[in-house]
């Protein structure tokens, strides 16, 4: 039960080793981390509904929004949600192979996430590298 | 596709009033946004930098409008989703459990609703 372990007036019963007891490994690294990405995405979809907003409402409303992505602070939390986006993307993969059965021994566990992680990063400067130099060198949107 | 157990069909509702049917829908949507997901940054980083034009004349084509729409959908439907277990694991109080799944799904039908007349009116 996720109850409250006082809540009827029992003597406090004893609790299991908790959280910070464990020494933390690439699997409970990379799962925390998929849920935070995900809540973290849950928050970008704004972003996107802004997007089409300001497309659908023309140039004057476009420009504000031009003005927060584009600025350094704007293309930090973009940036932020690219790699929380690679990151959840092929973590979610790495999930669904576990669903099927495969890569769920401990230590393909571990080197596949080890594998997310790097390519979550790669991904993430490799869009952002794209859009500051094959597309104009511009502020990215 | 049939997801319901029967055992679900003939008991009804379990202790987490639901059963397999989320379990699925998450991995639908979660296969089917492996795709719309790459789409969606490939077509992110083609109107990066451009105009307001460019972004009309993009979803202007059926093709991108279509995808567009699924996407938001898709999205939406495995946000929901994935925010009630976060909701379910550590929102505890009954009443602010049943009010932040509330919200949850209002939000998911504002955003939407909001997306997809958007992609409406630069469609028309």
């Amino acid at each position: 039960m996720a109850d409250i372990p006082h809540a009827h007036g029992a003597r406090p019963r004893p609790l299991s080793p908790h959280l910070q007891i464990y020494h933390w490994s690439v699997t409970m690294v990379t799962s925390i981390t998929h849920r935070i990405t995900g809540v973290a995405l849950y928050v970008g979809i704004v972003f996107i509904a802004w997007w089409l907003v300001a497309a659908s409402m023309g140039p004057e409303a476009y420009g504000p929004f031009l003005a927060v992505a584009g600025n350094p602070l704007g293309q930090i939390v973009l940036f932020g949600f690219t790699w929380a986006a690679a990151y959840h993307l092929l973590n979610g993969i790495r999930h669904l192979a576990w669903d099927i059965g495969y890569g769920f021994v401990p230590k393909d566990a571990m080197w596949s996430g080890v594998v997310v992680v790097a390519l979550s990063i790669i991904a993430a400067i490799g869009v952002f590298f794209w859009a500051y130099t094959v597309r104009m060198g511009g502020p990215v949107s | 596709m049939k997801s319901e157990t029967p055992l679900h069909r003939v008991e009804g509702l379990g202790a987490a009033h639901s059963g397999t049917q989320h379990f699925w829908r998450e991995r639908i949507t979660s296969v089917a946004l492996i795709p719309l997901t790459i789409w969606f940054g490939f077509a992110a980083l083609a109107l990066v930098g451009g105009r307001v034009v460019d972004v009309l004349t993009f979803f202007q084509r059926p093709w991108n409008a279509g995808l567009m729409g699924l996407f938001i959908i898709t999205l939406l439907i495995h946000s929901v989703i994935g925010m009630q277990s976060v909701i379910d694991d550590y929102v505890q109080q009954p009443g602010l459990k049943v009010l932040s799944l509330l919200l949850n799904r209002g939000f998911a039908w504002l955003v939407g609703a909001i997306c997809l007349v958007a992609l409406l009116r630069i469609v028309s």
